[in-house]
């Protein structure tokens, strides 16, 4: 006995069924398209609830008209294969489309149609939307802090510095090429700390001194994490080494460190670096806040860098440890020449996510009064003068922080699909 | 000889400099104390705390010790970390599922969902749902009623609170629900390796969830009222509902972060763990007749649970320690309530801060020893 079924197409009718399927999806999302930016209900003839419902079960009909195995063409195919390959992803496909559709007026209204940018008082915001004046006039206090203004080149300058000195290894020469750790690990941290005390804080060379505690912005972001990632790298390598050692007072001395720090809150270390720790300093002896930051911070990510390092250590196959034993290498000789550099290329992807962790952990300093962007945002909110867009502040500072965060995850990805092919 | 040099030479040499270290701390920390007239001890904890608490899930008041306002602080915490990972593991599960979806749509939504998401320091993020979004909610007197019976506003979530009578005897009802459906399993368990016959044991397990505790508000006088929450007049301008439970905004703005935030991971988690098992085993399964029900149940499931669990614990225990980001939005957990005003009025500094840490400590720490026990367990044993 032959089913019938008039809504499923063989391969004879769906030209047939493939219009008139297309043509009652498009109805639908003319539909919807015509509720959200128009305002006006095509529908409204319909009873209270099948009017929501109408385009949802015409565009489920067209789409159901228009599923079969294989037609022939391509761009058909394609679709069903994609988003119609049975009723329940129909009902998500027109969900999600629907969805999308009705978000877009309202979003794009606040952010782009109705907001302001012009202008540089809070009375410039008239419009329903965003006030973009806002982000415009304390663009500079996001991004450099309480810096004078007159002196941001300062930090411009060392930023491009310590960046093109990071990239001096592309450069490098080819029999200069087997230093180029010695310079990573000691001498750049060393030129970097020494452009950056210089140039942002001065004091020296003509320059006026700032106190740390005026720096802020986006720059402190970047500030703390290149100093905590430089640093933390070489104290995790050694405590990773350490819990893979065979001397037991080592490893359990490395085992303490690593499961310590694994084990409490930043925000805890943040609190103990700034109440606890200038207890344990000698008297009269003054440490800088942001470097008790820094170094608090180091400490930390530290621990989680030595976990992923290990992570590389133990994928090595045993054999490279019995071949560089074999030949009559020590252990300090064995790690460097034969361990680490196969095992940190495989850390790479790794070390690259601890990063970005130590980036998204940053504008938690914030909470021991360094004005981050966190910091500034929560300054500008309060301003007397710019009451009420902390909406615009936060949404500013979550964009930059998505384009950091985001660009840095891909190139992750692909280092780790680089370094997958390689072995 | 030269070996023993070797192996005790590094050994002494680390402990001594750990020593060292520790000892110079501690000297340091004695001067500084003596110098400013501070002792240490933890006598203050038994006494007088004479600070108030916002939200609080046992009795507190000023009058209290401050171990009581650690004890608060600390359920704080939990409560805030205990639904985030409910919610968490939810939306985890779904997106991490979605992302594998033959829908083109769906699987990129999901993927867009994670990206999105993850790439948010969870700071921002809980400022955002505080500062930024729950303000946007209406006043009391204003709000609509959500599902009839709850409100969402500006001061809050007020929702119906349960008033039961004879509650011991309702749960010790779920307990023997749990205790039968243990037993039910083992038996089951029994029967199909001696027997091998199949008993539908999800299905009696959740008639026997629902039955005895209906059983209960049948026989043994146990009673449930809902007391609404109500609009009250404060003063000519401010309401305030009274009654039921109010979820501070605080709590809410948390928990939305913190859920939305760790989701990501946990569905990059689920994601990888279903990948993980091998296309194989499923047409394997399929080719000895399992039915795909019983493919997912016998053969998909265990296998990708084995990878997912243990990862997903590790997010977990993410997540409590990143609730302590609590302080920075003013909700009373641990850090807030111990490290930060406890520590102002009594400026223990060494003390408060040891105390906190070692509270987080222990909790990952046991938590972890559970995985590695957990992960002992489920390995598979090769021969």
């Amino acid at each position: 006995m032959q089913t019938i079924n008039f809504l499923k197409p063989n391969r004879d009718n769906i030209k047939n069924y493939s219009i008139i399927g297309s043509f009652l999806v498009l109805i639908s999302l003319i539909d919807v398209i015509s509720n959200a930016f128009l305002k006006t209900n095509l529908t409204s003839f319909l009873p209270g609830s099948l009017s929501s419902l109408f385009p949802l079960i015409l565009g489920l009909i067209g789409l159901n008209m228009m599923r079969i195995d294989y037609s022939g063409n391509k761009t058909l195919d394609k679709l069903n294969k994609n988003i119609n390959t049975n009723n329940f992803n129909a009902v998500l496909t027109l969900l999600i489309l629907f969805s999308i559709i009705k978000a877009l007026p309202p979003s794009l209204n606040w952010m782009i149609l109705d907001a302001n940018i012009s202008g540089d008082t809070k009375d410039a915001c008239t419009g329903t939307g965003a006030c973009w004046t806002y982000i415009k006039v304390w663009f500079r206090r996001f991004m450099y802090g309480m810096y004078p203004n007159e002196f941001h080149w300062r930090i411009n300058t060392a930023f491009i510095l310590v960046i093109a000195l990071g990239f001096v290894g592309y450069f490098m020469k080819e029999n200069l090429k087997k230093y180029l750790a010695l310079y990573y690990v000691i001498i750049y941290p060393v030129i970097a700390y020494l452009v950056i005390y210089y140039l942002i804080s001065g004091g020296s060379f003509g320059l006026q001194w700032v106190e740390t505690g005026a720096w802020g912005g986006l720059s402190l972001t970047f500030i703390v994490s290149f100093f905590c990632l430089i640093f933390c790298f070489p104290l995790g390598m050694i405590f990773a080494l350490g819990r893979r050692s065979n001397l037991p007072a080592i490893k359990y001395i490395s085992i303490c460190y690593i499961e310590f720090w694994r084990g409490v809150p930043l925000i805890t270390v943040l609190f103990m670096s700034s109440v606890m720790f200038p207890m344990f300093l000698p008297e009269d002896f003054f440490m800088d806040k942001l470097v008790r930051v820094i170094i608090a911070i180091t400490l930390f990510e530290a621990a989680y860098c030595a976990e992923v390092i290990r992570g590389g250590l133990q994928s090595l196959p045993r054999g490279q440890y019995d071949a560089a034993k074999s030949l009559g290498m020590g252990y300090w000789k064995m790690h460097i020449f034969v361990i680490l550099p196969q095992a940190l290329k495989l850390v790479i992807p790794g070390i690259a996510n601890t990063f970005l962790a130590l980036v998204k952990d940053t504008p938690l300093i914030f909470v021991v009064g360094l004005a981050e962007l966190a910091g500034m945002l929560a300054l500008a909110k309060t301003n007397p003068k710019w009451l009420g867009f902390a909406m615009e502040g936060y949404i500013f500072a979550s964009i930059i922080f998505w384009i950091i965060c985001y660009a840095m995850s891909k190139y992750s990805y692909n280092l780790e699909a680089k370094y997958k092919t390689e072995r | 000889m030269n070996n023993i040099i070797k192996k005790f030479l590094p050994q002494i040499l680390a402990i001594l400099f750990v020593v060292l270290i520790f000892g110079f701390l501690t000297i340091n920390a004695q001067t500084n104390m003596d110098n400013r007239g501070i002792d240490f001890g933890f006598g203050f904890l038994s006494q007088e705390s004479s600070f108030d608490v916002q939200f609080s899930l046992i009795e507190y008041s000023g009058s209290d010790s401050y171990a009581r306002a650690f004890l608060v602080g600390l359920l704080n915490t939990l409560l805030v970390s205990f639904i985030s990972i409910i919610f968490c593991t939810i939306l985890g599960v779904i997106i991490g599922v979605a992302r594998l979806s033959s829908n083109y749509l769906i699987k990129n939504s999901a993927a867009w969902y994670v990206e999105f998401f993850r790439n948010i320091p969870l700071l921002l993020q809980i400022f955002f749902w505080y500062y930024a979004a729950l303000r946007a909610l209406p006043l009391p007197e204003k709000a609509n009623a959500w599902f009839g019976v709850t409100y969402m506003t500006v001061k809050g979530y007020y929702i119906p609170a349960m008033v039961w009578e004879n509650l011991n005897v309702f749960l010790y009802c779920g307990l023997a629900a749990i205790i039968s459906i243990i037993v039910l399993r083992n038996y089951a368990n029994n029967l199909r390796d001696t027997q091998g016959k199949q008993i539908p044991v999800l299905l009696y397990s959740i008639a026997l969830l629902i039955i005895l505790p209906l059983l209960s508000f049948l026989f043994g006088g146990v009673s449930l009222e809902f007391e609404l929450p109500q609009l009250k007049k404060l003063s000519k301008i401010s309401y305030i509902y009274e009654g039921g439970i109010s979820l501070p905004p605080e709590l809410i703005a948390l928990v939305l972060a913190l859920s939305l935030y760790t989701s990501t991971f946990v569905a990059e988690c689920v994601r990888a763990g279903i990948e993980g098992v091998s296309k194989g085993q499923k047409e394997a399964a399929a080719s000895v007749g399992l039915t795909p029900n019983q493919v997912l149940k016998l053969v998909i499931m265990p296998q990708a649970l084995r990878i997912i669990i243990p990862p997903t614990t590790n997010q977990y225990l993410n997540l409590t320690k990143n609730s302590s980001l609590a302080a920075a939005i003013a909700y009373p957990d641990l850090v807030l309530v111990f490290a930060g005003t406890a520590l102002m009025q009594t400026g223990k500094a060494i003390e408060i801060v040891s105390i906190t840490m070692l509270t987080y400590l222990t909790i990952s720490l046991t938590i972890a020893a559970i995985m590695n026990w957990y992960n002992k367990k489920i390995e598979i044993k090769e021969k």
